[in-house]
C-alpha cells in the first residue's frame, strides 16, 4: 500500500539533491510543454490555413484565366484571346443545374489617382471589373456607402468601390464617398460609392491562384469595365509594348450545396474543357477539396508534431533514469539499511518508484502550466519581434503572424499521462535494480 | 530449576554456511551450535576468517544457512523467503551497527520509526512510543534533528532507540562501540547494561577484549568452529550511580556541543 510516509520520504530524499533534481524534471518539463506547445501550433497553423481556404468559399469554384507562354516572338500583331469567356461564364450558368449563380470577374492592375490631393501621389492596385453578388460571395464588408448595384452593373455607371487601405492612403484627411477616383492609365473618371473594411487576406494555394491581398482594390461593374476598356489591355513596359486580350480573368461558380460541389467540379471542367480536352488557359481551384486536403495535411502535422513532442518525452525520461540509476548507486548503504530494518523488496521498489514518478508529476504539472501560457508567449514573441526587429517581422510567413496557437485539450491530459507513464517506464528499471541488491553487500558499501 | 522454564531467544542447532567461490567452496561455519535464553548478554569474538561475520549475518537474518536450523520464537528462520525473512528482521531483530547506519534524510524520531514503518504499524502511538525511547536514551530534546547534527555517540544512542523499537527479541550489536571514542565506548556499554539489566537480550560482536568483559558470556570462533563458550570471568559491571554519572556525563557533554 502507498503510505503518505513513503511520498513524504521521497520528496525528502529528492530535496536531499535540489539542483539534481531541478535538472531532472527540467527534462519532463520541457518534453510536456512541447508536447503542449507544438499541437497547439500545429492547430493554429492548420486552422488559420482552414480558415484561408472556408474563406474563398466551400461552395465555390474557382476558374482562373490564365496567360499561356508568348509564342509569338514578340510579334504584336498576333494576338489571341486566352482564358475563360463571357459565353463560358453564362454556359455553366445556364445549363448545369446545381449551379447557384456565377460571377464573371475581371482584373486590371491599373494607377489610382485623387487629383484633389496634389500631395497623394498614384498608386499602384487592382482594378476589379465585378457584378453586385461579388461583395457577398467574396466575404467583403462594407464600411460606409453601399457595394456596387444590380442597376449600377446594368446601366454600365462608371462608379466604383474602394478597399480600405487604399482609402487611407488616397484619402488621408478627406471622406472618399463621392470622390472622384482617376485612372491615368486610362484616362477614366470614377465616382466611389463605398468603402469596404479592412480584412484579412487569403492564402496562396497551389500557384494557380495568387494570395489575394484585397487590400489595394477597387470595385467597379464589369460591364462598365468591357464598355470603357474593351477586352484588349495594352501595357508599355521598357519600350516594349504587350499585348492581351482576355474577356475574363477569373469566374467564380457558386454551387447550391457544398455536397454538389466534385460533381459539379467536373461538369463545370467538361464544360469548360469540350472543345480541347487540353486547354492551358484555365485552372479549375475547388477550395471543398482544397480543406478535405488540409483536413489531411492536419492530421499528418499533428502526428509529426507529436511525434516530435514523443522524443523530447524519451528524452526526459532517460533523463530521470540516468539520474535514478546514479541515484541508487550513491544510496546503496540506505538500501542496505532499509533492507536490515526490514524492509522488502518491493518497499525498495515502491521508494524509488515514488521518487521517479514525483519528479515526472512535478515536470508534468509544470510542463502543463508552461503549456497554457503558449498563446499568450506567442503574442509577447510576435509584440517584441515587430518592436525590436519590424523588418524580419514583415518577412515573417503571413500564417506565421496571424496564427492563433489553439491548445488542443486533449493534449493535457495525454501529455500529464505521458509524463506519468515515463516516471513508471524509466524509474522501473533502476528501482528493481535497487530492490535486488543483495543486503549485507549493500550495507557493507562505502 | 529456573533454567528449564527460561524461554529462548534464539536456538542455533549445527549451523553451516558453505560459499562457493569459483570451484572452490569456503566453509565459513562448520556447524554451530548454542542457545541464547532471554535476558542473556553475549559477546561473539574470533578473529577475522574465524566466521563472525557470517554468524551475525545468519543472525540477523540477512543471509540463510546452507545446513542446520535457527529457531528464533519457535520459527525456524533457516526454510523462509526473502519477504518472511524481511518480515522477521522489521519485528523480531534490533540491529545496532559499527556505523550507526542512520538515514541522513529523517530526523531522529523517524529514524526510530523506520522498523514500525515496515512492519505497517505506524500511528499516533507508536510515535508516542518512538519519543519515549528517544528520551530514554537521552535525546528527548532532538527529535528533529538529523543524524548529521549529532555526534557519534548520539547517533549509536539513535540507533540503540531503533533497535529497540519493535521490542525484538534480541539486539544484534555489530561492533557497536567500534567508531567510538573511550568515553563514549562507556557510555554505550553503560547504556546496553541497562538495558540488559531491564531483562533486553543482547548479543554483541566484537574483537575487543575490554568490550567482552561487559557481557555475561562469551563465544569464542576460530576456524568456523566454537573454540569456546563460557561465562565471563571477573566481568565488568557498572554500578547503578556510575550508569547515572554517565548518562548526566553524557546529557551535559550533548549539551555543551550546542
Amino acid at each position: 500500500m502507498l503510505h503518505f510516509r513513503t511520498v513524504k520520504l521521497g520528496t525528502k530524499s529528492l530535496l536531499l539533491h535540489p539542483m539534481r533534481s531541478l535538472l531532472t524534471v527540467l527534462g519532463i518539463f520541457i518534453g510536456v510543454a512541447s508536447v503542449i506547445w507544438l499541437l497547439a501550433i500545429g492547430e493554429g497553423i492548420s486552422k488559420e490555413a482552414q480558415r484561408q481556404i472556408e474563406d474563398l468559399g466551400a461552395e465555390n469554384i474557382i476558374i482562373r484565366s490564365i496567360q499561356p507562354p508568348d509564342e509569338s516572338g514578340g510579334n504584336f500583331r498576333q494576338i489571341t484571346a486566352f482564358g475563360v469567356t463571357r459565353n463560358e461564364s453564362k454556359l455553366i450558368n445556364d445549363t448545369i443545374s446545381t449551379v447557384k449563380r456565377v460571377l464573371p470577374i475581371r482584373e486590371l492592375k491599373q494607377k489610382f489617382a485623387y487629383t484633389g490631393n496634389p500631395n497623394v501621389k498614384p498608386i499602384d492596385g487592382r482594378l476589379v471589373g465585378c457584378t453586385s453578388d461579388y461583395a457577398e460571395v467574396t466575404r467583403l464588408e462594407i464600411d460606409r456607402g453601399h457595394f456596387l448595384t444590380t442597376r449600377e452593373v446594368e446601366l454600365n455607371r462608371p462608379v466604383c468601390v474602394i478597399a480600405a487601405r487604399l482609402a487611407d492612403k488616397l484619402f488621408p484627411s478627406e471622406d472618399p464617398l463621392n470622390k472622384q477616383i482617376y485612372l491615368p492609365e486610362k484616362k477614366e473618371l470614377f465616382k466611389i460609392v463605398g468603402v469596404l473594411k479592412h480584412r484579412n487576406a487569403t492564402a496562396a494555394i497551389g500557384g494557380s491562384l495568387a494570395a489575394q491581398d484585397f487590400s489595394l482594390d477597387i470595385y467597379i461593374p464589369v460591364t462598365t469595365m468591357r464598355a470603357r476598356m474593351t477586352d484588349q489591355e495594352s501595357k508599355r513596359s521598357g519600350g516594349s509594348f504587350s499585348t492581351k486580350l482576355f474577356e475574363l480573368s477569373q469566374i467564380t461558380v457558386q454551387v447550391k450545396s457544398a455536397d454538389d460541389v466534385p460533381r459539379t467540379a467536373e461538369l463545370v471542367e467538361a464544360t469548360l474543357r469540350q472543345n480541347d480536352p487540353n486547354r492551358q488557359d484555365i485552372s479549375v481551384v475547388v477550395p471543398y477539396e482544397l480543406l478535405e486536403q488540409a483536413k489531411t495535411t492536419r492530421l499528418m502535422f499533428m502526428m509529426f508534431m507529436g511525434l516530435i513532442a514523443a522524443i523530447s518525452l524519451i528524452v526526459g525520461g532517460i533523463g530521470i533514469m540516468n539520474i535514478m540509476l546514479a541515484t541508487v548507486t550513491e544510496r546503496t548503504r540506505e538500501i542496505g539499511i532499509r533492507r536490515a530494518l526490514g524492509g522488502k523488496q518491493r518497499d525498495i521498489v515502491l521508494q524509488f518508484l515514488v521518487e521517479t514518478i514525483t519528479l515526472s508529476i512535478v515536470g508534468g504539472i509544470t510542463g502543463i502550466l508552461m503549456g497554457l501560457l503558449c498563446p499568450v508567449a506567442v503574442d509577447v514573441s510576435r509584440w517584441g519581434l515587430e518592436y525590436f526587429a519590424p523588418q524580419l517581422y514583415a518577412s515573417l510567413p503571413e500564417v506565421a503572424r496571424v496564427m492563433r496557437p489553439t491548445i488542443v485539450p486533449i493534449s493535457i491530459p495525454v501529455a500529464f499521462g505521458i509524463s506519468v507513464v515515463v516516471g513508471v517506464f524509466f524509474g522501473l528499471y533502476p528501482a528493481v535494480r535497487a530492490a535486488q541488491l543483495d543486503p549485507i553487500e549493500a550495507l557493507r558499501h562505502e | 530449576m529456573s533454567e528449564t522454564s527460561t524461554r529462548m531467544a534464539a536456538v542455533i542447532r549445527d549451523l553451516q554456511k558453505h560459499y562457493v567461490l569459483k570451484s572452490e567452496t569456503v566453509r565459513a561455519l562448520r556447524g554451530v551450535s548454542f542457545e541464547v535464553p532471554e535476558g542473556d548478554y553475549v559477546a561473539i569474538m574470533g578473529p577475522s576468517g574465524s566466521g563472525k561475520s557470517t554468524l551475525l549475518n545468519l543472525l540477523g537474518c540477512l543471509d540463510q544457512p546452507t545446513h542446520g536450523s535457527f529457531l528464533l520464537g519457535g520459527d525456524d528462520v533457516a526454510r523462509m523467503t526473502d519477504d518472511e525473512l524481511s518480515t522477521i528482521r522489521a519485528s523480531r531483530i534490533g540491529f545496532v551497527f559499527q556505523s550507526y547506519n542512520l538515514i541522513a534524510q529523517l530526523s531522529v524520531v523517524e529514524n526510530i520509526e523506520v522498523p514500525l514503518y515496515y512492519m505497517g504499524n505506524l500511528n499516533a502511538e507508536s510515535r508516542k512510543r518512538s519519543i519515549e525511547l528517544a528520551k530514554m536514551v537521552g535525546l528527548g530534546e532532538r527529535l528533529d534533528h538529523r543524524p548529521t547534527q549529532l555526534s557519534g555517540g548520539q547517533q549509536q544512542r539513535v540507533a540503540i532507540a531503533r533497535s529497540l523499537v519493535n521490542d525484538p527479541y534480541f539486539i544484534l550489536a555489530d561492533e557497536a562501540t567500534g567508531n567510538l571514542d573511550s568515553v563514549t565506548t562507556e557510555e554505550i556499554l553503560a547504556l546496553f547494561q541497562r538495558l540488559n539489566d531491564e531483562g533486553k537480550t543482547i548479543i554483541m560482536v566484537t574483537h575487543e577484549d575490554e568490550v567482552a568483559e561487559h557481557a555475561k558470556r562469551v563465544i569464542r570462533l576460530r576456524d568456523g568452529e566454537i573454540q569456546f563458550d563460557k561465562p565471563v570471568e571477573g566481568r565488568k559491571v557498572f554500578t547503578a550511580k556510575q550508569i547515572q554519572e554517565i548518562a548526566h556525563n553524557a546529557d551535559v557533554a550533548s549539551h555543551g556541543a550546542d
